[in-house]
């Protein structure tokens, strides 16, 4: 096994360390892709496949703080082809030329190509990547309870949902990560995750008449943010598509993914206050199964990948209305809590939130700080995404449900819908047309009809307005199925 | 047996083994074509300027404001070529066009310093455009008899007169979308000009034979001024075997003109929007059945979407023609063949090669009228299967038919196919929004190029003083496993160890007129090559060493004191070929490689969503040379066919708005692909005992095409889950590819129905 990367004790502002190597940042500009920066290093291992986090072809490793928010490190994988090589300064990077060599491979390179998990090749370092971010995932441990989507060693397969393979169909690469083991106790990567991860510094650079901009704090943040051309970055997954794929060169990017004012998570008796800048894994641990609806989510929420940089205030900066979000976030009648210099802070119910196709009430100079959640949670509550494909697709229909059950009656009801409108919205009318009524299937198929009829879909490359019109309406009959019994 | 089949013992054949560059895999160390780029110095970047109409005249290109962008070296026009202004095979593919013919198609290409200045300088472009005309659909070109090539027809036997005494006659239509081949790499080339002009071409290409033409035409040059390779390929899936051309052309002018190394490596937006797809197809079909479930006749027409120009839709069509029969007797047959000529990029070669989609009519028919016959599908089918002595519509006998059947038996026992019928059964009542299904279908799948000229192949290998050995073949890599098997033939000629031999990238200055590694061939072919290369050589040796048995070291080197030539070209044809285009009779196929599969899915009756619960599959590789290689084409093939059937959506803009011709799914964020969730979560492989084919090499059978086709099983079990939600006896129509959509339609349409007469005719 390669030499690991080496422990960080003072932070490096001009350079990324990349398999232990320190690799200046001499031609790079704030669009220069992390992906780029590598292959123009000769670190042609990970590879463009798509240039939009679908394909994981340009999985890299990054030293991270665990995402439970323990102490000490964590491997994780992103997708390299989106975020820029700038806010990666004074990172540590890890590729598939630094986990091992031929003449020694690492466990899960070995494990690869043993079992047939590479045909042409071309995905596989990303692949190896995303495999050992699971592979030193601190809490993997070995467990009798597998299932479609766990090795018994604890491999969760989802940690691969960001990587398409078109050769292998898949099998041999499952087979080899459940075919891995615990790391080694002198696995240097295992041994580096008792370190701390270093912390990103403030950095500035400019190039090609653009600046990339880490600012220390969040006080600096929205200074920089008043700027005319300043657009807020945090794991660019959102940003980055635009850049590679529609060609947009903002002229002023703010990194905010690594700002502690945005990276919160606050239990209080009446709400879940969410930092808008931990990404959604980091939610999903921190969370650790408390809010169980949310469980039925974060896996269906791209992939493992985009989960590690995509934050829940770049989900709802954008104003997309296919975010996978906002239905949810709808139906639990969350707020967005929005901060800058100008106004201090404010707190929207997101029901106001959205204004039109990606347009929000969020003003220049504004950021999103906190999403929070009332609770407690309603008992009955699901979230519903119709895509072509189980993992990491964009939903063609997205429905958020919480509804409580009083005596056999719905007592109250809020329901989030996406990709039915310009905006993500409230079913308000089938709301109205729940309330009160007996829960029950006659009941669920005539209030079915009204919540078909929410919304102004559309025909478009995802599915047909007709198909959409009618998962809304399927949507609340299978809730009922899987939750109407017994209430 | 023969001698080309016959197998020493201790064979290095047959061991399983990785991929011979798994280990580069792995760590990142395999080199494709663009990760030379950073390798070499002062390399020039290149974007294209693409039609924003599916079709028009440019009426005026204005290149100058490119100039202005800095970093802008130059532009590329029709003006600079010296050659030929065509880089089609069949010469209808203009490089630089004077009218467009598809949405996204190249009009001239831009060199920058780097590729964001020659992006911006491209943007810089202008070019207008006079509207034309454009014809998006099969239907739309049916209707408006846009045709292009030769239109085939093929068959046996009074067909009328057979459906005239049918029992049960049905009719019917049949269309299926097209498919993305999405090799994780896209297409590249890096093209350079030595001090001698020696043009060389590093290029992403399946022929690198063709490429080499077609770059030397543009230049104006003969062919051993240019010369091609490929390293390997990062997928390939026949998107590459005409496809790469353009492109290597690009950059070869490029370089010619500039001087300097140019790099050409399409962004996944641009591969998906101007390179070729797997065929659409539409069928027109009347079917007539016995009294007894058996096939009496078929008149089928089918229509292919060829899109703009002909590239290999002749070839695409005749494979298609070929293979309607799929596993099946039918005595009395017709089939009319053409090709659409449409405004969409060129359709061309994708795994299966127009035989999927000539299968795909048979099985869509006997899934549909199985319940119209009230005839268990299982039952239609192998009531059906070819008997050893007949032959195919084309008249080709259908050798080794019985293995279709012992292959389906087979996987009905190891499948316990009968026991989980029933549990299915059982599952299905007492679940009313879930249903369950299991089908099984078959696969026979002919070998070699339809074209008798293709199925010839050449080898260089060398063995060097000291005993060790390097291979060269016309063959190239793209994931498929053909180098692994190469080196296992090499070692197992030669009687060395596989540690003695090694493999050199495929160049077109080692191995002249190669054919394109398709067609399932490649090990067929090269590997029958670099037997009799081989083979020239131990005999030489064998007079050497003379009966003493000495060791491989020492007899070479003594050799080579004997001055005993130790390297030695190969060759090999395929024997026993012929086929005539014009009457379409003959035998263009070496053999058949066979197959069964069973898969059983789960569809979800609220949204049509579905998984694959298990798959069983047993598939004739002949006496593999490679378990595991084959095993991985086996399986992979099976999930890109599955892909096809059931979730890849090929959509394009078929309004009358200004973006009409569109392609609305070019990326993977709207093209999906299969990903973990569409394996199936039960894969058992097993390959066919007692599966020795004489004609091919060591014994063994092609394995990279065929096993796609055994996902129709997919698609027939969702066919009939979606039949368990309405009453027994349904008949389902299923689009394909049966996206959840697609199903959720179907399972909502059968929810509907009324129950049937039953059929008593």
């Amino acid at each position: 096994m390669a030499e690991p990367s080496g422990i960080v004790t003072s932070a490096i502002t001009d350079a990324v360390l990349v398999n232990g190597e320190r690799l200046a940042l001499e031609g790079v500009t704030p669009h220069t892709t992390a992906l780029d920066f590598l292959r123009d290093r000769g670190l042609t291992g990970a590879k463009e496949g798509c240039a939009e986090g679908e394909c994981g072809a340009c999985c890299v490793l990054v030293a991270r703080p665990p995402a439970d928010g323990s102490p000490g490190t964590e491997w994780t994988s992103i997708n390299a082809c989106l975020i820029s090589a700038a806010a990666l300064i004074g990172q540590e990077v890890v590729t598939a030329e630094g986990l091992g060599t031929p003449d020694d491979l690492h466990p899960v390179q070995q494990e690869m190509a043993e079992r047939g998990g590479s045909q042409c090749g071309y995905c596989t370092p990303g692949f190896v990547c995303s495999m050992a971010a699971e592979y030193y995932r601190a809490d993997r441990a070995p467990s009798s309870s597998a299932n479609g989507t766990h090795g018994d060693n604890g491999f969760d397969l989802h940690a691969l949902s960001g990587n398409l393979c078109r050769c292998t169909g898949y099998r041999p690469i499952r087979d080899a990560a459940y075919a891995l083991r615990q790391p080694p106790p002198d696995d240097p990567f295992a041994v580096r995750r008792a370190a701390t991860a270093p912390v990103p510094p403030p950095t500035r650079l400019q190039g090609d008449g653009a600046a990339f901009v880490r600012p220390r704090d969040l006080a600096m943040a929205l200074a920089l943010l008043t700027d005319r051309d300043a657009v807020p970055v945090a794991g660019a997954t959102d940003l980055g598509v635009e850049i590679n794929l529609r060609g947009s060169r903002p002229g002023f990017l703010v990194a905010v993914d690594r700002l502690e004012g945005l990276r919160r998570l606050e239990w209080h008796d009446d709400e879940l206050r969410i930092g808008a800048g931990l990404t959604l894994t980091e939610i999903e641990r921190r969370l650790a199964g408390r809010i169980p609806v949310l469980d039925e989510f974060f896996w269906q929420f791209a992939s493992r990948p985009i989960r590690n940089g995509a934050t829940l205030g770049g989900n709802l900066g954008t104003g997309s209305p296919i975010g996978d979000s906002p239905p949810l976030l709808l139906a639990l009648g969350a707020d967005v809590v929005l901060v800058s210099t100008e106004r201090g802070e404010r707190r929207v119910p997101l029901t106001d939130y959205f204004t039109g196709y990606r347009a929000t009430v969020r003003q220049h100079g504004e950021l999103i700080k906190e999403v929070v959640v009332p609770l407690p949670i309603a008992p009955v509550t699901a979230f519903h995404k119709i895509a072509k494909r189980r993992y990491d697709d964009i939903s063609s229909v997205a429905v958020g449900y919480a509804l409580d059950v009083e005596d056999g009656a719905v007592s109250s009801v809020r329901i989030g819908l996406g990709g039915v409108a310009a905006t993500p919205i409230r079913a308000y009318d089938t709301e109205a047309a729940l309330t009160g009524q007996p829960w029950t299937q006659d009941t669920v198929d005539a209030v079915a009809e009204v919540l078909a009829a929410e919304g102004t879909p559309i025909d478009d490359q995802r599915s047909s307005a007709r198909y959409r019109s009618a998962m809304l309406g399927q949507s609340l009959r299978k809730l009922y199925a899987e939750q109407g019994a017994g209430r | 047996m023969s001698e080309l089949s016959q197998r020493p013992e201790h064979a290095v054949v047959g061991e399983g083994m990785p991929h011979e560059s798994a280990a580069l895999h792995v760590t990142g160390r395999a080199i494709y074509t663009d990760d030379l780029t950073p390798r070499t110095k002062g390399v020039l970047h290149a974007w294209p300027v693409q039609s924003p109409h599916a079709h028009a005249r440019i009426t005026r290109l204005h290149i100058e404001p490119a100039y202005g962008e800095p970093g802008v070296v130059r532009v590329l026009t029709a003006g600079d070529v010296p050659g030929l202004n065509d880089s089609g095979i069949k010469h209808d593919e203009p490089l630089f066009p004077t009218e467009v013919m598809y949405h996204g198609q190249g009009v001239c290409w831009v060199l920058g310093e780097t590729l964001e200045a020659a992006r911006r300088g491209a943007g810089r472009i202008e070019v207008d455009y006079e509207p034309l005309p454009a014809l998006l659909t099969i239907r739309e070109a049916i209707a408006a008899r846009s045709f292009q090539g030769v239109m085939p027809g093929a068959g046996r036997g009074d067909v009328e007169e057979a459906l005239a005494r049918a029992a049960h006659v049905f009719e019917g239509e049949t269309e299926m979308a097209g498919q993305e081949q999405f090799y994780l790499e896209t297409h590249a080339s890096l093209a350079e000009v030595d001090d001698n002009g020696q043009v060389f071409v590093q290029s992403s290409t399946q022929h690198p034979t063709e490429t080499q033409e077609v770059v030397a035409h543009v230049l104006g040059l003969s062919s051993h001024a240019v010369t091609v390779q490929c390293l390997r390929m990062g997928g390939g899936f026949g998107g590459k075997e005409t496809q790469a051309n353009p492109y290597a052309a690009v950059a070869a002018l490029g370089a010619t003109v500039t001087g300097r190394p140019v790099r050409v490596r399409l962004t996944r937006a641009q591969d998906i929007t101007m390179t070729g797809k797997r065929h659409g197809f539409h069928a027109g079909w009347r079917v007539g059945f016995d009294d007894t479930g058996h096939l009496v006749a078929l008149d089928t027409t089918l229509t292919s979407d060829g899109g703009w120009s002909l590239d290999l839709s002749e070839p695409v069509l005749a494979r298609a023609i070929c293979h309607v029969d799929n596993a099946y007797w039918i005595p009395a047959i017709r089939i009319h063949g053409r090709v659409a000529r449409t405004h969409k990029t060129s359709q061309t070669a994708f795994r299966g090669f127009g035989g999927p989609q000539g299968m795909l009519v048979i099985e869509d028919i006997l899934g549909r009228c199985a319940p119209l016959l009230g005839i268990d599908p299982l039952d239609l089918r192998r009531r059906n299967f070819y008997a050893e002595g007949q032959e195919t519509p084309y008249g080709q006998p259908v050798r080794h038919a019985d293995r279709v059947r012992v292959a389906w038996d087979q996987v009905l026992a190891t499948g316990d196919v009968v026991r989980r019928t029933q549990e299915i059964a059982a599952f299905n009542a007492a679940h009313a929004h879930t249903k369950r299904a299991l089908a099984v279908t078959p696969v026979k799948f002919g070998i070699s190029f339809n074209l008798t000229a293709f199925n010839q192949a050449g080898a260089l290998v060398h063995v060097y003083k000291d005993g060790s050995v390097l291979i060269n073949h016309g063959g190239t890599e793209m994931g498929q496993g053909l180098h692994t098997k190469m080196l296992q033939v090499a070692a197992t000629s030669l009687g060395v160890p596989l540690s003695r031999v090694r493999l050199a990238p495929t160049r077109t200055d080692k191995v002249p007129n190669t054919s394109a590694t398709a067609a399932s061939s490649g090990s067929d072919l090269n590997g029958a090559a670099i037997k009799n290369a081989c083979e020239q050589i131990t005999a030489r040796l064998a007079e050497v060493d003379d009966g003493r048995n000495l060791a491989w070291d020492e007899l070479v080197r003594e050799a080579y004191f004997a001055r005993v030539p130790l390297f030695a070209a190969g060759y090999y044809r395929t024997e026993g070929l012929h086929w005539d285009a014009t009457v379409f009779r003959g035998t263009p196929f070496k053999y058949f490689a066979y197959g069964v599969a069973a898969a059983e899915v789960e569809v979800d009756g609220f949204t049509g969503a579905y998984r694959t619960r298990r798959v069983d599959i047993v598939h004739d590789v002949g006496d593999s040379l490679s378990p595991l290689v084959d095993l991985g084409q086996i399986e992979g093939g099976f999930v890109q066919g599955a892909g096809w059937l059931t979730l890849e959506d090929l959509r394009w803009d078929t309004t009358e708005g200004e973006h009409r011709g569109r392609l609305t799914t070019q990326a993977a964020s709207t093209y999906k692909l299969p990903s973990f969730s569409e394996m199936p979560e039960d894969f058992r492989v097993a390959t066919l005992e007692h599966a020795h084919e004489d004609g091919a090499v060591y014994g063994s059978k092609a394995v990279g095409e065929p096993p796609l086709m055994l996902a129709f099983s997919v698609r027939e079990a969702l066919r009939q889950a979606c039949a368990a939600f309405g009453p027994a006896g349904i008949s389902v129509e299923l689009p394909s590819p049966a996206t959840p959509e697609a199903v959720y339609w179907a399972l909502d349409t059968a929810r509907r129905a009324v129950a049937p007469e039953p059929a008593g005719a």
